[in-house]
């Protein structure tokens, strides 16, 4: 394997009693996406500042190409952060706030003109160099913050929640865009985000943080089929997740569902969960056996692409349930029906 | 459409509240009489008069330099103590630090006059300086006050102003000082010449703690008029208050270009 880029080496990082960052491994080779997810509080803003320099790890090492950047100032670390907030300077032009960085490094005046011009180009924005930030749009900002700091080429560009201030239409576009510009200029992106389609849609690999600690590593459809632990499994499509006992048949017996839980592979030792995704289950009358379930449906809503039916189990799970349209109109509320799922559906937790 | 008559009316009689004695002043100014608010024709005589007025005009000298000084070195030190409170985080006396910083602002002019002037003579027997009270005390008591105003002021813009700003500056390449020089300190601006011009204004009408940390070298304009005033005005004082007015309106106007200048460029 080629040498990463940054290595993060035991990073933890706590506040008083609240621990942001616990004992974190990290490799980031170089021109990869890498998508830091998790939910309010799991660390990954935190993370992203002891990289850039704003924050000191309590413990640990930040590697970059095998240099360890322990005392080393934010100015004189060899990669860039676009700031959720974007911090764009509101008493500079747009062309002045893109040829900040340039100034910084005491790029020639005749040059630094070209790759402004050439920056602004690069997210489409060539029209706008004279504007001030106030007078620019939402998405016109969050260009002009992405244009700031690829004028520096960075190797390593980390992005905080980079599509957060923009409207939904708006935001698969300049994902797409963001994707494309990363593919450009070959640099390592490593982006901070709660989103998890957006983690999903644009990431090569998806780390998922929770409470300061990395659960789960991998490209993104390895991360969403084979969720390694419960929070996972819930964070990511919202899978349903099912204590048990092992039956010592092979399948995980689970008294709130009312039913057996049977893996496609041999029940990992010591595990008493499984996970099973909504769009895994299918409505099939007269199926019996394993990995079938009989409910009561007790709420109906409509998503556009598919119906989620929430199915109470006779044990007292509550089972998420996607219907999709070509099935059909999804059976009324208070309807009993019969739930069955492929083996190969069911997602051994171990965490 | 008929616009309602009752908004113009108050801003008519806003205006006049508040110009209306200013303006009678101003007119008197170009009064032939010899007493202040009587009408005798119209004439420059009390401006060629104040021309020649050596004390009154050397007074008004006086209070401008004062002024100037006393408000460049309360927005440094305002500046300074102002971005303590707002930056530095919690330090062991941070809330003592704050509420004395903005102590001047509650205190009586008479208290914060006679605490100073303890003060400078103390300061005296123990140093040997200040040897004489005058315009230094004066510009220093000045700056104490003007200081506690600016430090608010700088105090309320910082609290307000991104912290993200400084760190993208850093992260861009710019070290702690430059981020200062091209970041900070053009968003402070406005503030800081808010906070000077509060200062200069404070110190060019202070008579009592002027009045208190003065000596015999140092008699600010508001101190001859105010003394003036026991042996009778003359119209000089309306002539020297149309060419202060003059200044005012001036440099108000000035300030306020040239903030949009550095503001609104488009």
């Amino acid at each position: 394997m080629s040498r990463p880029l940054l290595s993060l080496r035991g990073l933890s990082r706590r506040f008083g009693e609240t621990v942001a960052l616990d004992r974190l491994d990290l490799d980031v080779p170089p021109g990869e996406f890498l998508a830091l997810l998790g939910g309010s509080g799991s660390g990954k803003s935190t993370l992203l500042r002891v990289i850039a320099g704003f924050e000191a790890p309590d413990a640990g090492q930040v590697l970059f190409e095998g240099r360890d950047l322990a005392g080393v100032p934010p100015h004189a670390r060899p990669l860039n952060m676009m700031f959720q907030s974007y911090a764009l300077f509101p008493h500079l032009t747009v062309a002045g706030n893109v040829a900040y960085g340039l100034r910084r490094e005491g790029v020639a005046r005749a040059e630094r003109h070209r790759r402004v011009a050439e920056a602004l180009a690069m997210v489409g924005l060539e029209e706008f160099g004279r504007r001030l930030p106030h007078r620019l749009s939402g998405g016109q900002r969050q260009r002009v913050a992405l244009a700031r700091v690829l004028v520096k080429r960075p190797r390593l560009l980390l992005l905080d929640e980079p599509l957060g201030a923009l409207d939904a239409g708006l935001r698969e576009r300049t994902g797409f865009e963001l994707r494309a510009l990363q593919r450009e200029t070959g640099a390592a992106f490593i982006m901070v985000t709660h989103d998890q389609s957006e983690a999903l849609a644009l990431a090569d690999r998806v780390a998922v943080l929770e409470q300061g600690r990395l659960v789960q590593l991998g490209p993104p459809r390895a991360v969403y089929e084979r969720p390694a632990t419960r929070f996972v499994a819930s964070f990511l499509g919202g899978a349903n997740v099912l204590e048990g006992r092992p039956d010592g048949a092979g399948g995980l017996d689970c008294p709130l569902l009312g039913g057996t839980l049977r893996p496609a592979e041999t029940l990992p030792e010591g595990c008493t969960a499984c996970a099973l995704r909504p769009e895994r289950i299918a409505l099939r009358s007269g199926a019996s056996g394993p990995n079938t379930a009989s409910g009561t449906i007790e709420e109906v809503a409509f998503r556009g692409d598919d119906s989620l039916l929430l199915v109470r189990m006779p044990g007292g799970a509550v089972l998420r349930v996607g219907h999709a349209e070509e099935d059909g109109a999804p059976p009324p509320r208070g309807s009993t029906v019969q739930l069955s799922w492929e083996a190969a559906a069911v997602v051994p937790l171990l965490g | 459409m008929r616009r309602s008559l009752f908004p113009r009316l108050g801003l008519l009689l806003g205006l006049l509240f508040l110009w209306l004695p200013v303006l009678l002043l101003a007119g008197y100014a170009f009064s032939d009489a010899r007493i202040p608010f009587q009408w005798g024709g119209f004439s420059w005589r009390w401006f060629v008069a104040l021309a020649g007025n050596e004390r009154l005009l050397a007074a008004a000298w006086l209070s401008l330099r004062v002024a100037a000084s006393a408000a460049t070195l309360a927005v440094v030190l305002g500046g300074c103590i102002g971005w303590v409170l707002a930056r530095q985080g919690p330090f062991r006396g941070r809330p003592l630090f704050g509420a004395l910083a903005g102590a001047p602002l509650v205190l009586p002019d008479v208290v914060t006059g006679l605490s100073l002037l303890l003060f400078f003579v103390l300061l005296e027997g123990a140093t040997g300086w200040p040897a004489e009270r005058g315009a230094t005390t004066i510009l220093l008591a000045h700056a104490t006050i003007g200081g506690a105003y600016a430090a608010v002021l700088v105090q309320a813009r910082l609290a307000t102003l991104e912290r993200e700003l400084e760190e993208a500056a850093r992260d861009l390449g710019a070290g702690p000082a430059t981020t200062f020089a091209t970041i900070t300190l053009p968003l402070l601006a406005p503030s800081l010449v808010a906070g000077w011009l509060l200062a200069f204004t404070l110190s060019l009408d202070d008579v009592v703690v002027a009045s208190f940390v003065s000596g015999p070298a140092g008699t600010t304009l508001p101190m001859v008029v105010f003394s003036m005033l026991r042996l009778g005005l003359t119209p000089e004082i309306n002539a020297l208050a149309v060419v202060i007015l003059l200044l005012a309106l001036t440099s108000a106007g000035g300030a306020l270009l040239l903030l949009r200048g550095v503001l609104g460029r488009r």
